[in-house]
């Protein structure tokens, strides 16, 4: 557990000046911001329409997570496994990590573990400056109305779902960028896969919940009702099989993996 | 109880079907400064890699303090600092950021950070990104990151690669010192055997995966007896003139004339032979064996 820890403060002291880590605090503030400044200039025509609170929060929170869901989180997720695995390419690192006296599991489980905490990090902070900005809206022009329905719950199941469904990708790239140092081949297997999962899902394709990639989307497509909408669909529990096989198979490659 | 830091057994290791390293057996002595030589491809940073367990050994060929390193690995990692071909660090981290995630990994107090970066003489390149640092303050840092552990025995992969000759020298002292005054073993590879056999006290020469040589270094100059080499107007008639004086001409025929070193008396009278039996020398001089010359010998003596 000890070397766990500090295998998992080193990856944070080694990326806190990386784009992998920076992207997973701006890109909410960046996207809910852009959201939020449309709406801001288009506040006359919406409020004009007169919707419900709940409806007007569906609406605003939807803008944010029909961009995020279905194409940015899959993108950053595929980024994030590249990026922590590249550092130790990119610098030739590998030899000097794995000759230390520190058991290959916790190297292994660290360097997963801290991609999981950056995605978790982000759809946080997703979720809190969606509600904030949503308040900030009602504060700068109180026509919105934003202040009559809590979307807490909505969005806490929402962000987690397309938490647990980013873990399937996650784990499918963690090991693809584990295995191949360059850029192209987990970005380019990332972008089919992603491509196949957005008309798999789209189309309704029965069998599309056994794609990792169309995991966020059919988590969006689902019928939103905070009381009704459950966390473990279908999706998520393919998506966290995914996972936990996909994470025994990369450290059974990192035990394998020799340094040449 | 073992007197031995390092020892292989008959280890042999492949990639694909090129077989890197040949039936080594290594002996390493507590205290002692091994010089791993060897020309470029000979398999020195592959049997490095093994003894670091980065690549995997076949059990029961290496012990690391008398412990099998597969069965051992954290324990005998544990006692060891390396650096291992270019120096392994972070560019976009500065040296100081480096040495402190190394602290961190390795779980001592990052007060060692200053004196690391004091003794290989980084501490003005601090703060400085390591991705901008010469060939020469790479090497540095990586001796740094090897010595931050304060490890009984340190694997150095051609440490002085890159340094300028006051680098070279530093770094020469720097090993002497931690061995004489700290009681370390370390393992240092090099392609230059004149670099080696001024810190080494023992020799091991390795070549196409073989270990041609294992001893102590004056064992070693045994092989290593120097020449005179002749360059005059008549190779041939020199040659022969010479053999009827009575001296042993190792290359026949061939320019420069190479006659085994015996003294600079014994040079000056060859030199006075030649010029009074009307021969106009261009150049008479004395050479120490390169490591090809000297693996040819040792194998041929072998």
């Amino acid at each position: 557990m000890y070397a766990l820890l500090i295998s998992l403060k080193s990856e944070f002291y080694k990326s806190r000046k990386t784009l992998a880590f920076w992207a997973s605090i701006l890109l909410p503030i960046v996207i809910c911001s852009m959201v939020t400044a449309g709406f801001y200039f288009e506040s006359k025509k919406i409020i004009a329409q007169n919707f419900p609170s709940e409806a007007l929060w569906m609406m605003y929170s939807g803008s944010i997570l029909g961009v995020m869901g279905t194409l940015i989180l899959p993108f950053y997720v595929i980024f994030t496994a590249f990026s922590v695995n590249n550092i130790e390419h990119k610098n030739d690192t590998w030899k000097s990590l794995f000759a230390m006296p520190l058991n290959k599991f916790s190297i292994y489980t660290a360097k997963y573990l801290y991609a999981v905490l950056l995605i978790f990090i982000c759809l946080m902070l997703f979720g809190i400056v969606n509600l904030a900005c949503g308040h900030l809206l009602h504060f700068l022009n109180n026509g919105f109305k934003f202040n009559e329905f809590s979307p807490v719950t909505i969005l806490s199941k929402l962000y987690t779902k397309l938490f647990l469904c980013s873990l399937g990708i996650l784990s499918v790239q963690f090991i693809i960028s584990l295995i191949w140092s360059d850029f192209l081949k987990p970005m380019g297997i990332g972008f089919i896969g992603l491509i196949i999962g957005l008309i798999t899902a789209s189309k309704h394709w029965a069998y599309a919940y056994l794609i990792p990639y169309s995991h966020p989307v059919l988590v969006l497509s689902e019928k939103k009702e905070a009381a009704t909408m459950p966390i473990f669909t279908q999706e998520v529990y393919t998506s966290l099989i995914y996972a936990a096989v996909l994470f025994l198979t990369g450290y059974f490659i990192v035990l394998k993996k020799s340094v040449k | 109880m073992s007197n031995l830091a390092i020892r292989t057994c008959g280890l042999t290791y492949h990639f694909g079907n090129q077989k890197v390293v040949d039936n080594l057996s290594l002996e390493v002595e507590k205290g002692s400064i091994y010089g791993f030589l060897g020309p470029n491809g000979a398999g020195k940073t592959t049997t490095i890699k093994i003894l670091l367990n980065l690549l995997k050994s076949p059990s029961d060929t290496v012990f690391i303090f008398g412990k099998e390193i597969n069965a051992n690995r954290i324990a005998s990692l544990k006692r060891m600092g390396s650096l291992v071909e270019q120096p392994a660090i972070y560019a976009h981290l500065t040296g100081k950021e480096n040495l402190v995630n190394r602290c961190i990994l390795l779980g001592i107090s990052k007060s060692k950070v200053a004196e690391m970066l004091k003794l290989v003489g980084l501490t003005d390149a601090a703060s400085k990104k390591a991705g901008k640092y010469s060939l020469g303050m790479k090497q540095r840092l990586g001796i740094a990151l090897a010595l931050l552990s304060d490890a009984e025995l340190l694997l150095l992969d051609e440490p002085t690669n890159g340094l300028d000759p006051n680098g070279i020298i530093e770094i020469r002292n720097l090993l002497s010192d931690l061995a004489n005054n700290y009681q370390k073993t370390i393992l240092v590879s090099s392609h230059l055997l004149n670099e080696i056999e001024k810190i080494a006290t023992h020799v091991g020469i390795l070549n196409k995966g073989k270990l041609l040589f294992q001893g102590t270094v004056s064992e070693l100059q045994t092989f290593n007896t120097p020449i005179v080499e002749i360059i005059t107007d008549k190779t041939e008639e020199v040659a022969r003139f010479l053999t009827t004086k009575g001296y042993e001409v190792i290359n026949p025929g061939i320019s420069p004339i190479q006659l085994p070193y015996q003294s600079t008396e014994e040079t000056g009278k060859i030199n006075t032979l030649l010029i009074q039996n009307g021969f106009t020398v261009y150049s008479i001089h004395f050479v120490k064996k390169d490591l090809e010359r000297l693996f040819l010998d040792i194998t041929k003596t072998n």
